[in-house]
C-alpha cells in the first residue's frame, strides 16, 4: 500500500448528507475483476448527464474543483454498500483524504486500506471549511487544504487548524505503508494455538 | 465473581487472539462467505503474494449478485458477469472453496443459504464482503460486513484486525399487531434511529416483540441493522432458534453438546450495554419508505413529509433532493401514490415464511394491468419449498414471474433492473438513488405490501385486506 504522511491539495465540497456507496460508485461498475480503473466512474451518475456529458452543475465539475484531491463532504459519508471499489474509485480518481462529521464504519475501514485518510471534525468545523471552500470559489479560486497524518491535523493558509483523532495501529501502517496481512501472520502461533483450542484440527502450513 | 456480560462480549472475549502491544485485537473468525463480486480481488491478492487460504474448510462461496434469474440453463448474455462468475468458480478451484455454483440445487443468495444450511451457527464470528452480514446475527452469531482487503486478510489468516464495537440493546416491548411484520417494524426503528444511529455499535434486539418473532422474521430484523448504520444485528439464540438449527446440513454433529454451549450465549442478567433504545411493538404500523435512504419512512396511514418540516437543516435537503429525485409532493398520502412494478425478493425478504406471506395476499386476486410484478426465492431450496406447496402457481396466475433464485432487483448488476422513472414497491433493504437502476424510484416494504400493492397498482394499508 502506498503511504499517507502529508498531503496537500485542493479541496471539493460536495455538500450532502448521507452520500451512500451506491452513489460513489454504481453497481454496473462493480463487474470487474481488478482494484483499478474505477475512476472514470466515480459519482457516475451525478457526474454525467442521460447524453453523457458532463453535468456542469455537479460540484466535482465545477472549475474549482479542477484536480481536487481533498473532499469534503457532509454526515455520514459512505453508508450502504460494504463495497471497497468506493474508496478504489476515488483513489483512481485522485482523492488521498475525505473529510466529513461522520463517516460509515465499513467504508471508513476501507479507506485506511487504500491510502485514503478519512478525517472527522466537528460539525462547526465542517461547517467553517465549506465557507471557506465556498469563499475561493466566489472569488474564483480554489481552496487548498493541507492533511498531516504525522501530526494529526487539517490546516490550510489562512489560520485554519485542527487536529483529528486517528487509530494509532490504522494510523501507524498508513504512515508506514504496510502491509497488514503480514503484520497479522507474525502471530500465526497464537492463531494456531486459538485454533486448537477450541477444538480445530490443524492447518497444514 | 465475574461481571454478567452481553451476547457480544461472550462471543468476543471467545474470538479475540490476541491484542499485540499498540495494535488492534486479532479476531478469530468461524465463518467466511464469499460471493463474485467482493471477492476476486481478494484473490489476486493472494496469488500475488503467493499465500493460501488458511481454513478452506471455513470458507464458502456463491455466486449470487451477478446471476440472471431467468433460463439457468442458457449462457450469461452479460460477458462481464460472466467473466465474474468464471472467476469465482476458478479462484474456488484453485484455493480449494466450497462453492455453490449457478447450476447447484443449494445456490441462492449468500445470507439465505448461510443459515438454510446450518453454516451459520449460534455463538460464531461469520463475515462476508457484504453489508448485509448482519443478517447472520439472528441465528446469535457476530456477524458483519467487510471490505475486499479484509476479505483477503481473513482468507489468508482466518482472522480480522478489529477494534471492539460498542453495544446498544434495541428492546421492543409488547406484541406486533396482525399484519405488521419484522419488516415493519425494523423500518420502524430505522426510522427512529437514522441512517447513522447505529454506527460503531454492535445492536442486540431483546424484548417480548423479537422473542416472539421466528427465525425468517428475526433475520428480517438483522438484515437491516446497517441501514441504522450498526456493521452487526444480533438476537440472542433460543428454543426458535435451537429448532431452526435442528437437522440442517452443516449441524454439529453431537446437537444437544452444541445446544448446551448456545443456551449459555444469551446476556447475562444485570449485563450493561453502552446504550439503550426502548420501542413499543404497538407503536409499529405497516410501513412505506417515501425517500432515498431507509430512515425516510412512514406509516401507510400517513402522508409524505413536507421537508420544511424538518429542523434539522441536513434532513431537510436530504428531505427535499429526496423528493425530487422520487416524484413526490410532500403533503401526497401514502396510499395514493401509484406503482409501476413489484419486487418481492432480497436476503431481507425471500426466505419461504416471505412467499407463504405475500402469496396468501395474492390468493384469488390478479396484478393490476399497469403494474410488472416478479417474484425472486432466496435460493434454490427456497424455490424448490415453494413449488412443492403450490405457491409459484398463485403468484403465476396472478400474472406474477416466477424466477430463479439470486439478488435480482435488490441492486440490479443482473439484467433486473427498473427503466428510469419506474417506481417500485420491493421488499428489499435499500431505498438509495438508482439502487434498482438509473432514475428508479424504490419504496420499501413488507412481503405482504408489495404483494397488495402488485394487486391494487398504489399502496394499500394491508391491515385492511380483502384476503380470498
Amino acid at each position: 500500500m502506498e503511504p499517507f504522511i502529508t498531503h496537500e491539495g485542493v479541496v471539493v465540497a460536495l455538500d450532502r448528507a448521507n452520500v451512500d456507496t451506491d452513489q460513489i460508485i454504481p453497481k454496473q461498475f462493480l463487474k470487474r475483476i481488478e482494484r483499478t480503473g474505477f475512476g472514470q466512474f466515480l459519482f457516475f451518475d451525478w457526474r454525467f448527464l442521460p447524453d453523457g456529458s458532463l453535468d456542469p452543475a455537479f460540484e466535482l465539475n465545477r472549475p474549482e474543483a479542477a484536480r481536487a484531491t481533498v473532499l469534503l463532504a457532509r454526515r455520514n459519508f459512505g453508508c450502504g454498500s460494504s463495497r471497497e471499489h468506493a474508496p478504489w474509485a476515488l483513489m483512481d480518481y485522485g482523492f488521498r483524504s475525505v473529510i466529513a462529521p461522520t463517516f460509515a464504519d465499513i467504508f471508513f475501514n476501507n479507506c485506511f486500506q487504500n491510502g485514503i485518510v478519512p478525517v472527522k471534525l466537528s460539525e462547526a468545523d465542517v461547517d467553517e471549511l465549506f465557507r471557506r471552500a465556498a469563499a475561493a470559489a466566489a472569488e474564483g479560486g480554489s481552496y487548498r487544504i493541507k492533511v498531516d497524518l504525522r501530526e494529526c491535523t487539517v490546516a490550510d493558509d489562512a489560520g485554519f487548524s485542527r487536529s483529528f483523532s486517528v487509530d494509532p495501529f490504522r494510523r501507524h501502517c498508513l504512515l508506514e505503508g504496510l502491509d497488514d496481512i503480514a503484520l497479522s501472520l507474525r502471530h500465526a502461533d497464537e492463531i494456531t494455538v486459538w485454533e486448537v483450542a477450541h477444538g480445530l484440527p490443524p492447518v497444514s502450513v | 465473581m465475574s461481571l454478567p456480560r452481553t451476547l457480544l462480549d461472550k462471543i468476543w472475549d471467545d474470538h479475540v487472539v490476541c491484542t499485540p502491544a499498540g495494535e488492534l485485537p486479532i479476531l478469530y473468525i468461524d465463518r467466511h462467505l464469499v460471493h463474485e463480486v467482493t471477492s476476486p480481488q481478494a484473490f489476486e491478492g493472494l496469488r500475488l503474494t503467493g499465500r493460501r487460504v488458511r481454513r478452506p474448510e471455513a470458507t464458502f462461496a456463491t455466486p449470487d449478485h451477478n446471476v440472471p434469474t431467468s433460463d439457468r440453463r442458457l449462457p450469461i448474455a452479460d460477458p462481464v458477469s460472466k467473466q465474474q462468475i468464471d472467476t469465482l468458480r476458478a479462484n474456488c478451484r484453485e484455493f480449494g472453496v466450497r462453492l455453490f455454483d449457478i447450476d447447484d440445487a443449494d445456490q441462492g443468495i449468500v445470507h439465505v443459504i448461510g443459515p438454510e444450511l446450518g453454516i451459520t451457527q449460534p455463538g460464531m464470528t461469520i463475515v462476508c464482503g457484504d453489508s448485509h452480514t448482519a443478517t447472520h446475527g439472528a441465528l446469535g452469531a457476530l456477524a458483519f460486513g467487510i471490505g475486499t482487503s479484509e476479505v483477503e486478510h481473513v482468507l489468508a489468516t482466518q482472522t480480522l484486525r478489529q477494534g471492539k464495537p460498542k453495544s446498544l440493546e434495541v428492546r421492543v416491548n409488547g406484541r406486533l399487531a396482525a399484519g405488521v411484520t419484522a419488516k415493519d417494524l425494523v423500518l420502524h426503528v430505522i426510522g427512529r434511529l437514522s441512517t447513522e444511529g447505529g454506527t460503531g455499535y454492535v445492536i442486540e434486539y431483546t424484548g417480548e416483540a423479537i422473542r416472539a418473532l421466528g427465525m425468517a422474521e428475526r433475520m428480517t430484523v438483522c438484515n437491516m441493522s446497517i441501514e441504522a448504520g450498526a456493521r452487526a444485528g444480533m438476537i440472542a439464540p433460543d428454543v426458535t432458534t435451537f429448532e431452526y438449527m435442528r437437522g440442517k446440513d452443516y449441524a454439529p454433529r453431537d446437537f444437544d453438546r452444541a445446544v448446551a454451549a448456545w443456551e449459555k450465549l444469551p446476556s447475562d442478567p444485570g449485563a450493561v450495554y453502552d446504550r439503550v433504545e426502548i420501542f413499543s411493538a404497538a407503536d409499529v404500523v405497516p410501513q412505506v419508505t417515501w425517500g432515498t435512504n431507509p430512515a425516510q419512512v412512514v406509516g401507510v396511514d400517513q402522508r409524505v413529509p413536507d421537508p420544511l418540516a424538518f429542523s434539522d437543516p441536513n434532513e431537510r435537503s436530504s428531505a427535499a433532493r429526496a423528493l425530487d429525485y422520487m416524484g413526490l409532493a410532500g403533503g401526497t398520502p401514502i396510499a395514493e401514490i401509484a406503482i409501476d412494478r413489484v419486487f418481492i425478493g432480497s436476503c431481507t425478504n425471500s426466505r419461504i415464511e416471505d412467499l407463504r406471506a405475500a402469496a396468501r395476499v395474492v390468493q384469488g386476486h390478479l396484478v393490476a394491468p399497469t403494474v410488472r410484478a416478479m417474484v425472486v426465492p432466496g435460493s434454490g431450496r427456497v424455490k424448490r419449498q415453494a413449488e412443492e406447496e403450490g405457491l409459484d402457481r398463485v403468484f403465476q396466475e396472478a400474472g406474477f414471474d416466477w424466477r430463479e433464485a439470486g439478488c435480482s432487483m435488490c441492486l440490479g448488476m443482473n439484467p433486473d433492473t427498473l427503466a428510469p422513472g419506474e417506481r417500485c414497491a420491493s421488499t428489499s433493504n435499500r431505498n438509495f438513488e438508482g439502487r434498482q437502476g438509473k432514475g428508479g424510484r424504490t419504496h420499501l416494504v413488507s412481503p405482504a405490501m408489495a404483494a397488495a400493492a402488485a394487486v391494487s397498482g398504489h399502496f394499500v394499508d394491508i391491515r385492511a385486506w380483502e384476503y380470498r
